[in-house]
Parts: C-alpha cells; sequence; structure tokens
C-alpha cells in the first residue's frame, strides 16, 4: 500500500514536470513569435532588453493564469498593434506577402508542365 | 516560342521583384507607436510606493477627472530632465499626477524624489514591468494623459514645453 502511495506520488510529480516542460517550451514559442519592438531586428526571445525581460515574464504570467498562445497573442496585439507579431495575420496589406509563394508554386508547376510533360506529347 | 516564354517570365518576375523592393524600401519600416490602438486603460492590481500596500486601477482613476501617468525610474536619465515639467503640472488643478516607477530600487527611487521633488500624487510600483506592458508602454520616460478612464493621449520619451501647453490646453 505503501509502495502504491510512493509510486503514486512520484508519479504525479514527473507528470508536474511534463506539464512544467509545457509551459516552457510553448513560453519559448511564443516570445520568439514577439518582436522586440525596441530593438528591431530581435526577437523577444533574442534580446535582453529591459522590454523584452518583461515581455517574457508577462507571456510566463499569462501562460501559468491558463491563457492559449492565441488569446496572448490577440492581448498583445490590441497593446502594440499587428507589428509586434512575427508572423503576418492576412489581411489586406499582407495578401500579396501570402499569396506570393503559392503563385510562385503554380507559376513554376506550370512551367515544368509545358516544357517537359506536354513537349513529350 | 520557348525563349520568348522564358524571356517574358524573366520580364515579369523582374517587375514583380522591383515592385516588391519600391514599396518595401519606400516604407517606413520603423514602428511608430503615436496612434493609441487601446484606448480604455487597463485594469490592474498593484503595490503603492510609500507603503507597499495593493491597489486596484478602479480604485485610482475616476471617471470625471484628468490624470497624467508618468512612467519613471531613477536610473532613466531623461526622467530627470523631464521633471521639472511634472512639477509645472503639479501646479495645476483638475490634474492629478500618477506616477508608475518602474523596475526600480525603492531607495534609489527615495533618493531622486528627494533630490528633485515629489510631484506625484499617487506612486506605484512596476517591479517586473508587466504593468507598463499592460499599458502598452515601451520603456521610460512615458506618460499617459487619461480622461473617463480613456487614454486621450500617450507621450513616448521626455515631456518639453510644446507638450506641456498642448496638454494645458487638452484638460481646459
Amino acid at each position: 500500500m505503501k509502495l502504491l502511495r510512493i509510486v503514486l506520488v512520484i508519479l504525479l510529480i514527473l507528470n508536474f514536470n511534463v506539464l512544467k516542460a509545457e509551459n516552457k517550451n510553448l513560453e519559448i514559442e511564443i516570445t520568439k513569435n514577439l518582436r522586440c519592438l525596441i530593438c528591431q531586428g530581435q526577437s523577444v526571445y533574442d534580446s535582453d532588453s529591459e522590454f523584452a525581460n518583461s515581455l517574457k515574464i508577462l507571456v510566463k504570467q499569462k501562460l501559468d493564469d491558463g491563457y492559449e498562445e492565441k488569446e496572448i497573442y490577440n492581448f498583445l496585439k490590441k497593446k502594440y498593434g499587428e507589428w509586434i507579431l512575427y508572423e503576418p495575420r492576412f489581411n489586406k496589406n499582407t495578401y500579396f506577402l501570402w499569396l506570393l509563394p503559392i503563385l510562385m508554386f503554380v507559376a513554376g508547376g506550370a512551367i515544368i508542365l509545358k516544357l517537359f510533360i506536354l513537349k513529350k506529347n | 516560342m520557348k525563349v520568348k516564354f522564358l524571356t517574358s517570365f524573366i520580364f515579369l518576375v523582374s517587375i514583380c521583384i522591383f515592385l516588391i523592393f519600391y514599396k518595401g524600401l519606400n516604407k517606413s519600416n520603423i514602428y511608430s507607436p503615436d496612434n493609441i490602438i487601446e484606448k480604455k486603460i487597463p485594469s490592474f492590481s498593484v503595490k503603492q510606493f510609500y507603503n507597499n500596500i495593493k491597489i486596484t486601477s478602479e480604485e485610482i482613476f475616476d471617471d470625471e477627472k484628468f490624470y497624467l501617468m508618468n512612467i519613471w525610474a531613477s536610473w532613466c536619465v531623461p526622467c530627470r530632465e523631464e521633471h521639472r515639467f511634472l512639477l509645472k503640472f503639479k501646479k495645476l488643478d483638475r490634474l492629478e499626477i500618477i506616477g508608475l516607477n518602474y523596475k526600480d530600487k525603492n531607495k534609489n527611487a527615495k533618493t531622486f524624489l528627494n533630490e528633485l521633488k515629489d510631484p506625484y500624487d499617487l506612486i506605484i510600483v512596476d517591479d517586473d514591468g508587466t504593468i507598463a506592458i499592460e499599458w502598452g508602454a515601451y520603456g521610460v520616460p512615458e506618460t499617459f494623459l487619461i480622461y473617463d478612464k480613456k487614454i486621450i493621449k500617450k507621450i513616448i520619451g521626455p515631456l518639453n514645453d510644446d507638450l506641456f501647453f498642448e496638454i494645458k490646453d487638452l484638460i481646459k
């Protein structure tokens, strides 16, 4: 019985560790996707400025409070605008950015089709 | 036929690239934070500077009143420069000045205030900078003019004469 209890406790502790680790990974992932607004060219994760350090703490707090990744992005977007996110959302300013790779892919496919497949026939 | 297709394709691609660079390089890449994105003040609970008692934002900000919230720190040099403007603001009625002490040591902050006089009606403490982020702030110094629980003006960087008169006009 005692053994069972110990095993249970150990399992519980291990589970907590996994939970924490997941949170940590998500924290890193989120901060890597945030632009450090006062040190351009760096993500919040890479930067050591006061602003970035505070943001790291805030992201951790929000995750501990049970915020989802998306909710944190929305929260920060409301405060600082779209620019803080590295991955721009699809809107009228960014549609070209998002569609360009697809367009190029289609164009490339068309070239291949034209040059190699249709020619053989 | 093949050559024609290839040249037109290259031509098209170069036009594309040219357009992207033309548009992209002309656009300033510096983020201008002048436009306030969220106007409503955030709600938070925070420690007071002199007695460490927690206070909520609802208790601090009344509806029908102008507030000037100034983010400052003793280690921030521009804060020293703008301090005289805060003292000038203190002389105006109708305006309550709130200081947010940003990532500072309590002792240093107190020395700073003893040296330059304390213009604040209330000082709250932000040890880790998270309150400043709730406000959408970038660093120190930064000043917000608040009325009716809404941010009506946001000043990034130190105050100056022009801003002083502008704010004075706004609160008339």
